[in-house]
């Protein structure tokens, strides 16, 4: 095919043909010269560049605070690094606290560093995030399923009660509805999409929705 | 001359209690090892190939296993064998191995939890019991391969994953006593707060991000503490009842405060200790 055929992850250039890495299914995308990648599904987390993430606060050590990200590093966190904040104007972040960022650094050379700010200063929905809720662990391929969008899991899981929702994609996932109860059962729900089939879950939203 | 072994514990998947996991992993490979069979004459040592005889097994002396303890609340409950998100919570973590015969390999207490002597003690007493249990179905396991191997069948790390079948997310059932559950349930009804309003409408600030109730009041502050304003704002869903409210004077406004008139008013976020404004009816002006 002629054009620029872009080789995505999973995927190594060895000579004049292509390696594969990972395990998992091959996907083909028609459009621009083509792009091909293996989807795989994994739990384990490396940190890469301009991906949004949820860290949990570990320490603070003088202007810097290291987040735990999932990965074989901590990242840190510069506390300037949100929005409106300034020298004498700090943002009140604790240990145990639980951060939504993106990563402005992040190879295998270096530790990863966050922000928690775009590039023109807004914060864009990061931040601190508020205090309860329910944070849990997923694979990343439900994350990506779930960011796609118009996803379905989201659009029917609305229809139940309204929650807030922040998707790391470090495989982290962060929920809050109004009750305990409510969160509960929707974190129930998100663990147990990844291998539910839409049927399944219609099912069960169904079922829930009815009591 | 003497042999070499290393083990390599690789971990696919895990649901917390990596300790516990690694250790019976790691014992067991231990034993099923077989390592090839030497004869040694004087100074000549020979080697025999696993063709030429049967590989010899390792000589295991005793089997520790390690139990893990999880502690909440300064040791009020005691949880064995946590999971990911118990471990997450915990307060503390007891680390004991024993073998069957009751002796204690190891123990390792980290945490902040301060243990009592008879807790550890009735610690080791349930890891003795689940130790027993565990041996012996290692015992079994390791018999099961060997006759299998013997009968020709099938056998290995391959065969024995189950398969076209999903056993994530498969717990059994916990039975649970329901006998005065009703009445129960009942009193807690009759105790309890009566439930917080349900706001059924988010309110959608930029495409992507809504808001559905009051957070906690954003607390950013100064280095030096500013004044707490006494009107504070209720909002209608707020939580705050356990939240300390403290509002923060932001540098654009500048409100009328009724003080008194010898008191010094703190407005700027100057460096300055004391900052007095004089005729302090008037609009302050910032003495930057």
């Amino acid at each position: 095919p002629q054009g620029r055929l872009l080789c995505g992850p999973g995927l190594r250039r060895s000579g004049a043909g292509l390696l594969v890495t990972k395990c998992g299914l091959l996907r083909h995308r028609p459009a621009g010269g083509g792009a091909y990648w293996v989807d795989s599904q994994q739990k384990r987390y490396v940190p890469v560049k301009g991906d949004h993430v949820i860290g949990i606060v570990t320490a603070k050590a003088g202007d810097v605070f290291r987040l735990d990200v999932g990965g074989s590093e901590p990242a840190s966190l510069s506390y300037l690094a949100f929005e409106g904040a300034t020298k004498r104007n700090r943002p009140n972040v604790q240990v145990g606290d639980l951060v939504y960022g993106q990563f402005v650094v992040a190879n295998k050379d270096m530790e990863p560093e966050m922000v928690c700010i775009d590039s023109s200063g807004r914060s864009s929905g990061m931040g601190l995030i508020g205090q309860d809720g329910f944070l849990f662990k997923v694979s990343l391929g439900l994350i990506r399923k779930l960011l796609a969008p118009k996803c379905e899991i989201i659009q029917e899981l609305s229809q139940l009660y309204p929650f807030e929702l922040v998707l790391g994609m470090n495989g982290r996932i962060w929920v809050k509805a109004k009750t305990v109860q409510q969160t509960l059962i929707i974190v129930n729900i998100l663990e147990a999409c990844e291998y539910m089939t839409a049927e399944q879950r219609k099912q069960a939203l169904a079922k829930l929705s009815g009591n | 001359q003497v042999w070499q072994i290393r083990l390599d514990v690789h971990l696919l998947n895990h649901d917390g209690n990596i300790t516990d996991a690694a250790s019976i992993a790691g014992i067991v490979a231990l034993c099923h090892f077989r390592r090839p069979d030497v004869s040694v004459q004087g100074e000549e040592v020979t080697v025999y190939t696993p063709e030429e005889r049967d590989p010899v097994p390792l000589s295991i002396h005793h089997m520790p296993i390690c139990v893990s303890f999880a502690f909440f609340h300064q040791g009020t409950y005691l949880l064995v064998d946590p999971t990911e998100r118990e471990e997450r919570v915990m307060d503390g973590l007891l680390v004991i191995a024993m073998n069957k015969h009751h002796e204690i390999c190891t123990i390792q207490s980290s945490g902040v939890v301060m243990l009592v002597q008879d807790q550890i003690l009735r610690c080791s007493k349930i890891t003795a019991v689940k130790v027993a249990e565990v041996t012996e179905l290692i015992q079994k396991a390791l018999e099961n391969d060997q006759k299998a191997r013997k009968e020709g069948g099938k056998f290995g790390f391959a065969e024995s994953i189950p398969n076209q079948r999903i056993t994530t997310f498969k717990m059994e059932s916990a039975a649970v006593d329901t006998n005065d559950v009703e009445e129960q349930a009942g009193e807690i009804i009759a105790k309890a707060d009566p439930p917080a309003e349900v706001f059924a409408n988010p309110v959608l600030h930029t495409p992507g991000t809504a808001q559905i109730g009051e957070g906690v009041e954003s607390s950013w502050g100064d280095l030096e503490e500013s004044e707490k304003e006494e009107a504070a704002e209720e909002e209608g869903d707020s939580e705050a009842a356990a939240f300390e409210c403290e509002k923060v004077e932001t540098e654009d406004t500048s409100t009328i405060r009724e003080t008194k008139n010898d008191e010094p008013i703190v407005l700027s976020d100057s460096e300055e200790e004391e900052v007095v404004i004089l005729e302090p009816q008037e609009l302050p002006r910032k003495t930057r």
